[in-house]
């Protein structure tokens, strides 16, 4: 039998309260594709810190290469050919490439001890030659694009001479094309022996790249499968630990009076010409490309951009929307994409953060703040919303991304917002918090309140909206009725009609 | 967080825990000072008489005021770094107001109070509507600004003979408490319940946690720093007038590196230079930490020489200890 790169036995790992990962054994075979996947929470995140030594677990054995370890920091996994990328690149963006690829290994002349810049050259360029890209050595690392940056990554850790590559979320900012690179990359690295753990939300693609799957869920490996073996379904029933009886739970609601209403909105060079009507009790999915312009228009109807032209009303009332205070007196809310840069003052807790925009109902006296009835509505809002644990004094740092969503949400319910914009609700959050997101949306437009959905996830913008409208290119260039869309229409309008690399790799459709 | 003490919902076995650790979080630097007290105690007997902790009470009430404004701009994750000159500037036209020119000590304290209200405004309006890159530069321009304004109007020599009213808060005792600690511990009552219970308050832990999150709120983040700034050059003028009333003396290069005094009683007290964190009391026990260490070294006959390296080194170690606090808080969270 072939001999393990790497295998744990019996790996646990405990944190006060909490046994983030129960008698974990799993093997890696050197040149293998091992998709991880599982829900947020699973314990994939705290596994590879105890693979790249960031935590040392607190039972169990690892042998690496034959040899037994225990890593106590990230070198001593680095020195036994253990790298990985993350979502977020670890790049230093004001260095060159060359010297990123040899930061902390740089190479020197002998006897002068100065760095020897053409050699380290000569040997970034072969290893990016190598991976099929086309890089100036000497320019910073900000001016590439995030795709190009994870090859930068990669031939790094090729420098380095890895025989594991661990991989978290790396595509998940990448363009359709960029993915299509990156797994190319995997298949040659595949080739020269390297084996790769590949981690992902996308499904079809662990699916499609992985020799074998492992399934994580509260801690536990639940089950390690030949990709042969599974499907989407079995995978996701695994990690869930149940079916998913409703992916999109439905509501029929009345649609009631126009809410917002947007008329020949301009952005130069970045919204052409923007007309729409949202009504109460109806959600209007936004689609389209990354850079189609969906997030801008949030921005600029919230007052968070500059507009150059054109006019908002907000229950037939014409209004000037120049901040996003003015949009928050109207009674529009903004859930913006970026959950935790620009929803939540992370360390702070639930209470602070789900009364921020509405702190002023609370006063008496002038700005004095009642705590008592502040308590006794988040209280409510936190059991409305179904957040556990219901205590609001937990900071949001600690929560689950599921649960972040819905003290963002708190916050704008809290400020009895009428309208609401959801910039990728959903965006990681695991496969059964989804729902219950959904599941709040649905309540949100039952009791009176216009909600647009912007996604990037096509199923979601099907599943949920009674509308869908298409962007593309600043423009609007569709728009459908639920029952009318199918996904070639929304994918063609959002191309622009030329039916070029699509941005919608399926994800789960949670 | 650091309102109140709200009762964990019932049934709720996580509420403790991080209740617990908040606890432990605002006294790490109350068990510094007993700690220090308890040393001192012990090596100098006159360390813990009626007199010599009424001494430490009045020579902390300077640094623990203006310390109080610092701690506001610290927690938007800015700094102020022109207390020490707008102190100055502050009590010298007082001192110009009413020895000079013998109007009544009331507009003198006017004078004093609106001049460090206006700088710290300056501050402010400087760092927002110019859009500065960082309170830094706006401070330490005024810093330069408000130092040689007061010494061009003194003409470089020290201003005396303060009437009785003006000498009030830093010179009278109420029985053998110093009438400037009462009055330290009256200002931080008020901001205790200005941070917490209010909604600029509220904002301005905001602001330092999460700028863009509390501008996407609707909150204008520039108010929230005006008033900050504002307020910490109030409070650098109300030190002045407790420094007057100490030496009965206006001079032109008082005040002279008080800033950093107060941001260290504020990074001891355990707040953040990341800004977001750190509470009243803190920075009050900051202030007195710094005190009783330069009163326990006098005692011990340091030379003063000495005092400013062990100063240096508490900073150090109680940043430090912070720094090792976070990174248990960050294990326990993954």
């Amino acid at each position: 039998m072939e001999e393990d790169l790497l295998s744990l036995k019996g790996v646990s790992k405990r944190f006060p309260g909490v046994l983030a990962l129960n008698n974990i054994n799993l093997d890696i075979k050197p040149g293998e594709i091992h998709g991880l996947v599982g829900e947020n929470g699973a314990g994939k995140s705290t596994l590879i810190k105890i693979l790249t030594g960031a935590y040392s677990c607190d039972e169990g054995q690892m042998v690496c290469q034959g040899k037994h370890v225990h890593f106590v920091s990230t070198k001593d996994a680095f020195l036994m050919g253990i790298a990985a990328i993350y979502q977020e690149l670890s790049l230093a963006p004001n260095l060159s490439v060359t010297e990123n690829i040899f930061l902390g290994r740089e190479m020197r002349y002998k006897g002068i001890g100065l760095l020897n810049y053409p050699q380290m050259t000569r040997l970034a360029r072969e290893a990016l030659t190598e991976l099929g890209a086309d890089i100036d050595m000497g320019k910073p690392v900000r001016e590439y694009s995030m795709g190009q940056q994870q090859v930068i990554e990669i031939a790094r850790a090729l420098i380095a001479n890895a025989k594991l590559i661990i991989m978290d979320e790396p595509t998940s900012s990448l363009s359709g094309r960029e993915v299509r690179i990156l797994l190319d990359n995997i298949y040659k690295l595949r080739q020269k022996g390297i084996a790769i753990v590949y981690i992902s939300h996308r499904l079809e693609e662990v699916l499609e790249i992985s020799d074998r799957i492992t399934v994580m869920r509260d801690g536990c490996k639940i089950a390690t499968m030949d990709k042969k073996e599974t499907d989407q379904e079995q995978l996701i029933e695994l990690m869930v630990g149940r079916t998913l009886e409703e992916k999109f739970p439905q509501v029929t609601v009345e649609r009631g009076g126009l809410a917002l209403q947007v008329t020949g909105l301009n952005r130069t060079g970045v919204l052409k010409d923007i007309s729409f009507e949202l009504y109460q009790g109806e959600v209007l999915g936004i689609a389209g490309l990354v850079g189609a312009g969906r997030t801008e228009l949030a921005r600029a109807i919230f007052g968070a951009d500059k507009i150059d032209s054109g006019s908002v009303a907000v229950f037939g009332r014409e209004v000037k929307i120049n901040s996003p205070r003015d949009a928050i007196n109207e009674g529009i809310a903004f859930l913006t994409e970026d959950r935790k840069g620009q929803g939540l003052i992370l360390m702070h807790d639930i209470k602070f953060n789900s009364t921020l925009a509405g702190l002023k109902r609370f006063c008496k006296f002038g700005s004095f703040i009642n705590t008592k009835s502040l308590c006794k509505e988040v209280e409510q809002l936190l059991h409305d919303l179904q957040v556990r644990p219901a205590n609001y004094n937990i900071v949001t740092r600690l929560l689950s991304g599921g649960n972040q969503q819905k003290i963002v949400i708190a916050k704008w319910l809290c400020l009895k917002a009428k309208i609401f914009i959801f910039d990728e609700p959903t965006r990681g959050i695991d496969v059964g918090a989804k729902v219950e997101v959904y599941n709040v949306i649905n309540r949100l437009i039952s009791e009176g309140a216009a909600v647009i959905v912007i996604s990037s996830e096509l199923p979601e913008v099907m599943g949920i909206s009674n509308r869908i409208m298409v962007m593309h290119d600043g423009r609007i260039t569709a728009e459908f009725n639920r029952s009318e869309a199918a996904p070639e229409k929304i994918l063609k309008a959002a191309t622009g009609g030329i039916n070029h690399e699509s941005k919608f790799t399926p994800t789960i459709a949670g | 967080m650091k309102v109140s003490s709200p009762q964990p919902l019932p049934g709720d076995s996580n509420g403790h825990k991080v209740h617990f650790r908040q606890i432990m979080q605002k006294l790490g630097p109350l068990f510094g000072l007993l700690a220090l007290s308890g040393v001192l105690t012990y090596l100098s007997p006159y360390f813990l008489t009626m007199d010599n902790i009424m001494n430490v009470a009045r020579q902390s009430a300077i640094n623990s005021l203006i310390a109080l404004g610092m701690l506001l701009t610290i927690l938007t994750a800015g700094i102020d770094l022109s207390v020490g000159s707008i102190l100055a500037l502050s009590i010298v036209l007082m001192g110009i107001v009413v020895v000079k020119l013998g109007m009544s000590p009331i507009i003198g304290i006017i004078v004093c109070l609106g001049v460090g209200v206006l700088l710290g405004f300056i501050n402010g309006v400087t760092l927002t509507k110019l859009s500065l890159p960082h309170p830094f530069i706006s401070t330490l321009g005024t810093m330069n600004v408000a130092r040689g304004l007061a010494l061009i109007v003194t003409a470089a020599s020290p201003i005396s003979n303060f009437p009785e009213p003006i000498q009030f808060l830093g010179a009278a005792f109420l029985g053998p408490v110093p009438v400037s600690f009462l009055l330290v511990l009256v200002v931080y009552g008020i901001f205790h319940i200005f941070l917490n219970y209010t909604t600029v308050g509220r904002y301005i832990y905001a602001v330092g946690g999460n700028p863009e999150a509390t501008r996407l709120s609707g909150i204008s983040i520039d108010k929230v720093l005006i008033i900050v700034y504002t307020i910490s050059g109030f409070m650098a003028a109300l030190g002045g007038l407790v420094l007057v009333g100490r030496v009965n003396s206006a001079y032109p290069l008082a005040g002279l590196g008080y800033e950093f005094d107060a941001i260290a009683a504020t990074i001891i007290g355990g707040a953040s230079f990341m800004g977001g964190e750190g509470t009243v009391w803190g920075t009050l026990i900051g202030a007195m930490i710094m005190a009783v260490l330069r009163n326990g070294l006098n005692l011990l006959s340091v030379s003063s020489e000495m005092q400013t390296v062990a100063i240096g080194i508490v900073i150090i170690l109680a940043v430090y200890i912070d720094v090792l606090r976070h990174k248990a808080a960050a294990k326990v969270k993954a």
